[in-house]
């Protein structure tokens, strides 16, 4: 594998995790549990939409075929969706949606904190604007799970059924293959280590404080850096494609 | 009495020469009311008018497109919250003005009772709907009640905004294939009545009017600012080359305005009764959301209750 080819597919898989957990929260907006977290999550899926699309183009320069960053959204099948299975999965109520958020944010400070100091200059630059907008959503998502734990009964429940639900699909955010050793060992892109301990100090120190319950690592659900995803994923793209693939070639 | 009176001359006086009311000043309970009722379904109709447009986040065409769209609603939402606050300066609470609009006993604008059919609705949304919501909110900015005329200046900007958005969706539609094209051709012949409905029944049929225009809540009359609205669109119309779908419409060189065809008037009174193609779904999804989000809500409470006593403690 080239260092050009694991660069390509190491933005989709950024591009990716952040287009899907997007559309994710973007089908809340209008349904949310109060205005203000109305406003609140539609905001996490802006920033998330602006760090996709800031994945996509620059995947499309790196592979140097004209690919716009639209063509790689609206133009791939599922199996060419590089995503983890977390963001996919449908949103449940909305302890599920937070928890999710939670994990996933929880992940995503400490690698784009480390992707910051990557060799390559357009990853450090992307990184620098995501780590802002990643900071508050850590700190919002954690406020919530605290709010949700030590909360009422209903909500500690809730949020611990979540945490149990999708605690199997965390194993894949740390996953690491021939692309991350390729770019590793060119300085690109940080090693996994270092990501996963803070991953486990930040959601131990607020499961903590939310008196919730860290699941045991058991078995972890794999497949979707590979394209092999949940059923989930095709009815959403079927959705998310629709125009595009009902129109070819249009403008919009 | 004498002293009502007095306070009623005053409040007037103070309305004529175009000093602003403010939240602790006196005033007539009638124009409290008004107020209430005037905002608070403003409040509802930004908050209801998210569904048609969130109707097609999931389905935006590009990426571009769907943060713009996202954007745009979010918009929607914070003018809600400005304008639920804008009613509690009355002393009507949140709770109350909300629980009103979930037991069907308050009123938001029709229009977010139509459907939004085809990607071309949301250029038509953005472009006649909140087009003619700028008309009214423009002459907002003027009236008499602070709170409500500052909360207007900030939604004014945005709006203008959105209008611009929605036209740029129609314009790019009207140049593309003939598929697209008859796709913004529709939107406009669906979206054209329900849009001139919007400034609300003509000056002779509208209960509240002649009251509003006297306490400068309102400015200037449903008819004259739905006719520069027409004035207006059908020009922009005109230029993406889309035609305004009223056999009716012709320049009138004598008043320098356009003349019309009749608007349907039962069809308006339909829609407000309850019967619109989606009334009962935006009902039922703002209900829902409230009703499902209740432990959200308890918990925060719940959570900042424990917080306060450990902190006290």
């Amino acid at each position: 594998m080239t260092q050009q080819e694991a660069l390509f597919a190491y933005c989709l898989r950024r591009g990716d995790d952040n287009l899907i957990l997007s559309h994710r929260l973007s089908e809340w907006c209008g349904h949310g549990p109060q205005l203000e977290e109305d406003i609140a999550l539609t905001n996490r899926a802006l920033d998330l939409i602006g760090q996709a699309r800031n994945y996509l183009q620059y995947a499309g320069t790196v592979e140097g075929k004209q690919r716009s960053e639209d063509d790689l959204a609206y133009l791939r099948a599922e199996r060419q969706f590089m995503n983890v299975k977390l963001v996919e999965m449908p949103n449940g109520d909305y302890a599920h949606t937070i928890a999710r958020c939670f994990l996933y944010d929880a992940w995503h400070l400490p690698l784009q904190q480390a992707l910051m100091n990557s060799a390559d200059e357009q990853l450090a630059a992307i990184a620098a604007k995501a780590v802002k907008e990643i900071t508050y959503q850590l700190k919002t998502s954690g406020d919530w799970m605290i709010r949700f734990g030590d909360g009422t009964e209903e909500s500690h429940r809730r949020a611990q059924a979540a945490l149990d639900e999708l605690w199997t699909y965390t194993g894949e955010l740390f996953e690491t293959d021939e692309v991350d050793a390729v770019l590793v060992k060119a300085g690109i892109v940080p090693e996994m280590g270092p990501i996963k301990a803070a991953f486990d100090a930040k959601v131990d120190a607020v499961l903590n404080e939310a008196t919730l319950k860290r699941p045991a690592d058991g078995f972890m659900m794999t497949g979707g850096r590979q394209g092999k995803h949940t059923e989930h994923l095709g009815f959403m793209l079927a959705e998310m494609q629709y125009l595009q693939r009902a129109y070819p070639g249009a403008t919009w | 009495m004498t002293d009502v009176k007095n306070l009623e001359e005053l409040f007037q006086a103070k309305v004529d020469g175009e000093l602003k009311i403010e939240p602790k000043d006196w005033m007539p309970d009638g124009y409290r009311k008004n107020l209430v009722r005037q905002i608070s379904q403003h409040a509802h109709s930004e908050v209801v008018g998210m569904l048609p447009e969130g109707n097609w986040i999931t389905r935006a065409p590009n990426l571009r497109r769907k943060a713009i769209l996202l954007a745009k609603i979010q918009d929607e939402a914070g003018h809600g919250l400005y304008l639920y606050s804008a009613v509690e300066t009355l002393g009507t609470t949140r709770e109350k003005t909300v629980d009103d609009l979930l037991g069907g006993k308050a009123k938001y604008s029709s229009i977010f009772n139509y459907p939004t059919l085809t990607w071309a609705d949301i250029g038509a949304v953005g472009w006649l709907v909140d087009g003619a919501a700028i008309m009214n909110q423009v002459m907002l900015c003027r009236t008499s009640y602070g709170p409500y005329a500052r909360a207007m200046v900030r939604i004014c900007k945005e709006e203008s905004f959105h209008q611009r958005q929605g036209y740029e969706i129609m314009s790019v539609l009207s140049k593309g294939t003939p598929e697209q094209r008859e796709m913004a051709q529709d939107a406009l012949n669906r979206w054209w009545w329900p849009s001139l409905m919007m400034f609300g029944p003509s000056d002779a049929n509208s209960p509240h009017s002649a009251q509003s225009m006297k306490w400068k809540i309102k400015r200037q009359s449903n008819d004259e600012l739905r006719q520069t609205f027409i004035d207006r669109t059908v020009q922009q119309a005109e230029v993406i080359g889309l035609k305004v779908p009223d056999p009716k419409l012709k320049w009138n060189e004598s008043t320098q305005h356009y003349d019309s065809g009749e608007i349907d008037w039962t069809e308006f009174n339909n829609v407000v009764a309850g019967n619109g193609p989606c009334n009962k779904e935006r009902l039922a999804a703002r209900n829902k959301a409230h009703d499902d989000g209740a432990w959200v809500r308890e918990a925060a409470m719940a959570y900042a209750a424990k917080k306060a006593k450990r902190k006290a403690a």
